[in-house]
């Protein structure tokens, strides 16, 4: 991966250290639940937008930070960024041509298929349970999503990041 | 590099990296010491997210005003008055203490090494109840390390970096700690349940002389925790029929979501088995 200065590609860069930093950030318990997805939405918007830059391999770097900022066990964030980062691999075409809101309903799928994941790897050590609730950031990951993208196009063709 | 087969055979192949080094981690131990030095990679993150709070706290500082400084300041005096005098006392009473025991011949001594820590960060994931403090392996820090607050005991260290730590707390559903009721030496054992609100006894029988109000120290077995700090006042027992077992609740003491600077023990146990080892 050449970072060459005409690329820009420091944006993508930026804006998901500020997506770990959000991710990472002291909250109260009841806005924990909810908490999006933020790297893996950030993450999933590049991925879209510059399939050939971003892929697996940045899936299975920012899942182990992840991993390692959140103290789970190695691999668990990991995999399910990989898992989902393969559909989106696969459908990129197809989610450029919907709208906004068709997208945001794709992204909650995603970041469903995310929590799922990651939730069935750490039940394996773990034996803390409490119904779907762990399914709720998928929701305000999608409303996210709404926003989200504007910001991150708008950056995009601000700096031309190619 | 689009080509759906190379894609699959790629994603086949980090899948299969990621769930032999799920399994790696659940395994064995050597991986604790790779996972400390691969944490550096995040310290920078965990110091950044720390960095409103703490020039908040800064600028609260400069800002305030005098009036109110020096009424703090009255306050913190005579706090300390207080401290001194039971300290006072308390210095009498360890001496008592200690030719007592030599009378019993006993080895123990009440005298722990403590280590003031600041709190950086807590887990974003609301299944685990863990924080992040700002000193590693670097200043002494090693895992199973008791920590305490001004009130009670918050929780052990699982792991360590070069400058930061996880400590996980009495209230994670994976933690257990050993007790005993303060009034009558009653022993058991306080569950995490993944509530910051309590923790759960459930091996003491029906009949088991425990009441709302009663104190939980920790009881020193198990060799982790030392022995008689506070863990948690017990909030309710419930005598279910049919049952051999109550259903015992207790609040933790320490303010387990609030605490910022946190003490960590050096408890008498460890530095033996540091001597041992020829550290």
């Amino acid at each position: 991966m050449v970072l060459a200065r005409t690329h820009n590609l420091w944006v993508p860069f930026v804006t998901l250290l500020l997506a770990f930093m959000l991710s990472a950030l002291p909250l109260p318990e009841s806005v924990q639940w909810g908490w999006p997805e933020w790297v893996l939405v950030v993450f999933l918007y590049w991925v879209i937008a510059l399939p050939h830059r971003f892929g697996l391999g940045w899936a299975f770097i920012l899942g182990l930070l992840l991993d390692l900022l959140q103290g789970n066990y190695l691999g668990i964030n990991a995999l399910a960024m990989v898992c989902v980062t393969f559909f989106a691999i696969l459908m990129y075409r197809r989610l450029r041509m919907y709208r906004v809101w068709q997208q945001a309903f794709m992204v909650t799928l995603l970041v469903a298929l995310h929590q799922t994941v990651s939730y069935w790897a750490q039940g394996i050590g773990s034996d803390a349970s409490s119904g779907l609730w762990f399914l709720l950031p998928a929701l305000t990951s999608g409303l996210l999503w709404l926003w989200l993208f504007v910001v991150l196009r708008g950056l995009r063709r601000a700096f031309k990041v190619a | 590099m689009f080509k759906g087969r190379s894609t699959v055979k790629k994603f086949i192949t980090y899948g299969v990296i990621c769930l032999s080094l799920i399994v790696a981690d659940y395994q064995f131990q050597q991986m604790q010491q790779i996972r400390a030095w691969m944490s550096l990679a995040v310290t920078p993150v965990q110091w950044l997210v720390d960095v409103p709070q703490r020039s908040w706290t800064w600028l609260d500082e400069r800002l305030q005003a005098r009036d109110e400084l020096i009424a703090e300041n009255k306050q913190l005096r005579a706090q300390a008055l207080l401290a001194e005098r039971r300290v006072q006392k308390l210095a009498s009473l360890t001496v008592e203490n200690f030719r007592l025991r030599d009378l019993l011949n006993s080895g123990e001594r009440l005298d722990e090494k403590v280590m003031v820590s600041e709190l950086i960060g807590t887990n974003s994931d609301p299944f685990v109840h863990q924080i992040i403090i700002n000193n590693g392996f670097d200043s002494n820090v090693f895992v199973g390390q008791p920590v305490l607050d001004a009130t009670g005991v918050m929780g052990q260290v699982t792991s360590t970096s070069a400058f930061t730590s996880r400590v996980l707390l009495i209230t994670d559903a994976d933690h257990a700690i050993p007790v005993q009721v303060n009034r009558n030496g009653l022993r058991s054992v306080a569950y995490g349940r993944g509530h910051y609100d309590y923790l759960e006894l459930e091996d003491l029988a029906d009949t088991a002389d425990i009441e709302v109000g009663d104190i939980l120290v920790s009881s020193g077995l198990g060799l982790r925790f030392p022995k008689g700090y506070p863990v948690a006042e017990v909030i309710e027992v419930q005598h279910l029929a049919g049952q051999d077992f109550a259903k015992i609740l207790a609040k933790p003491t320490a303010q387990l979501s609030r605490s910022r600077h946190l003490l960590l023990i050096e408890t008498a146990h460890q530095q033996t088995a540091a001597v041992n080892r020829g550290e």
